[in-house]
């Protein structure tokens, strides 16, 4: 039991993170689902029919997926906003309808005998990507992608090409969530496409705060774990679930952890006091 | 075709119009090693347009744009800062919820030219000691880890002229400076762009404020819709009937 927990909470975090990732540029991707959705297929398939090991066959659908992810993008991120939403919508969509159709992985039954996930692959990741969001957020990269985010014409004008950086980021989250996906599918052994596809993924990162890279694997924990302690009343698990989501909304609507941490700070210099968004 | 050997940019018949109507007819000038040149006009002569195609906000339909002797004309505006053409906008545009200093160390070339690479490098002393001389020249030290959104209008403006330096570049283009600010700090903004004067081999700003153009410009341009009606000296120039007419035939002469 505990075990299920370890790797669906580690699971949605990496999710959560990859929703993270393309973010930072200022796109809101719920295309993520699609892409877990290719990692855990092209994963089972290269462990399953090919004998692959679980590792090199997850990293290998990452890769795919990445790919995947650019050349989606490249037409993508010319929109933006509700229209950017809209289409990652529909790749997520176009994933699952494409594997539905597959019949060598199984069609609309789904692809099984995935085996191998330990939660100790699913901890190492976590560890692994977080330690490199932790490296980003202290990097002048980071900076570079706030720029992006908060305004794209300065950025250009300072140099920065707006388009490569957000689809290097949209690369990144396809990668992530793949490797994330490949996981979620060797541990669970059978999955089907309706399975790895959620827009739940997007709601980790919203609800725990897209600011900084903690808020997303908060949010990330909370919403597996609740419908897991509110089993007691099974019957009112989806309103329990619901009423949190409020909760979170009314008290924190930019997400739980809204705060930017500056990728630079200096000594207080008298006279001035930093000042923090909200 | 005749190139100065001392001009930095050089335009060449560029046109440009929108949907038929003409913003841009045939501009042609030269920017010269070490001058202001200023750009004036009254509202709707072009003077913006000319500054967002020069940039790469729109492309220009005719004509070309040489900046160091190289034809610069299609290229995109990201790949123009790097080259060295640096520009602020005439309603401020700054990142509004990064810190003033996080706001001057974002355009720190070796940062911008290889973003993947800047994952791995440090917030480097020397380049934070460099974006701090530079806010200290813009008197803003103090205020350096405020969140650029939270200053004031005339403060706002000098980090967008900070941050544009920030990154060295060769030609500055002011998009209209001194929009909506009062006397004083017009005065405090000609301050600022003089100092900054030596940064640069130089720059271009477009302004209607009069006043303002004959103090600071080594040279004047007049556009009036879309054409180029007077060049030269500014004491000449503004001395001239059609550039007179243009402006006290419209009702934003006093600004």
């Amino acid at each position: 039991m505990i075990q299920d927990y370890i790797v669906f909470v580690g699971v949605n975090i990496v999710l959560a993170w990859s929703v993270y990732v393309i973010l930072l540029a200022g796109s809101l991707s719920f295309a993520n689902g699609g892409f877990m959705a290719i990692g855990a297929y092209v994963s089972g398939v290269l462990t399953v029919k090919f004998g692959f090991p679980l590792v090199i066959a997850a990293l290998i659908s990452g890769i795919a997926a990445g790919l995947i992810g650019v050349l989606a993008g490249f037409p993508a991120l010319r929109t933006r906003g509700i229209y950017l939403m809209l289409v990652t919508v529909g790749i997520a969509v176009s994933v699952k309808a494409v594997i539905e159709s597959i019949d060598y992985v199984g069609g609309i039954q789904g692809f099984g005998g995935m085996v191998g996930t330990t939660p100790w692959h699913v901890v190492g990741l976590v560890v692994l990507v977080g330690g490199g969001l932790a490296l980003l957020s202290r990097s002048p990269l980071q900076r570079i992608l706030d720029a992006v985010r908060e305004d794209e014409l300065s950025a250009a004008s300072l140099g920065i090409n707006p388009i490569y950086v957000k689809l290097t980021c949209f690369g990144v989250g396809a990668f992530l969530a793949a490797v994330a996906g490949s996981f979620y599918a060797h541990y669970l052994i059978h999955v089907s496409p309706d399975q790895v596809l959620s827009v739940f993924i997007v709601l980790y990162a919203v609800l725990g705060g897209t600011n900084n890279m903690w808020g997303p694997p908060i949010g990330a924990a909370i919403m597996t774990l609740t419908p897991e302690f509110v089993r007691g009343l099974e019957a009112w698990r989806p309103t329990a679930f619901g009423v949190v989501i409020l909760c979170l909304l009314l008290i924190r609507p930019d997400g739980l952890l809204a705060f930017r941490i500056a990728t630079t700070r200096t000594k207080a210099v008298a006279g001035s006091k930093p000042k923090q968004s909200t | 075709m005749d190139v100065y050997p001392q001009s930095i940019l050089s335009v060449d018949g560029l046109s440009k119009s929108f949907r038929g109507l003409t913003a841009l007819d045939q501009i042609s000038l030269d920017v010269r090693r070490g001058e202001i040149l200023g750009l004036m006009g009254p509202n709707g002569a072009g003077k913006s347009v000319f500054i967002n195609v020069i940039t790469g906000l729109y492309p220009a339909d005719y004509g070309t744009v040489r900046f160091l002797g190289r034809d610069v004309t299609r290229l995109p505006s990201y790949a123009l800062a790097r080259l060295g053409i640096a520009r602020t906008y005439q309603n401020i545009r700054l990142l509004r919820r990064m810190t003033v200093l996080e706001n001057v160390l974002v355009a720190i070339k070796d940062h911008v030219n290889r973003p993947l690479r800047s994952l791995f490098t440090r917030n480097r002393v020397c380049f934070v000691r460099a974006a701090t001389t530079l806010l200290e020249q813009f008197h803003l030290a103090d205020k350096r880890d405020w969140l650029a959104g939270s200053l004031a209008y005339g403060e706002a403006r000098r980090l967008e002229i900070a941050r544009a330096l920030a990154g060295k570049p060769s030609l500055l283009l002011l998009d209209e400076p001194a929009a909506g600010m009062n006397e004083r700090e017009t005065e405090e903004l000609g301050d600022t762009i003089r100092a900054s004067r030596k940064l640069l081999q130089a720059m271009v700003i477009v302004e209607h404020d009069v006043a303002m153009m004959r103090g600071l410009a080594d040279r004047l341009v007049v556009m009036d819709a879309g054409h180029k009606i007077a060049e030269g000296k500014p004491g000449e120039v503004l001395a001239e009937p059609n550039v007179i007419e243009a402006y006290l035939g419209t009702d934003e002469a006093d600004e």
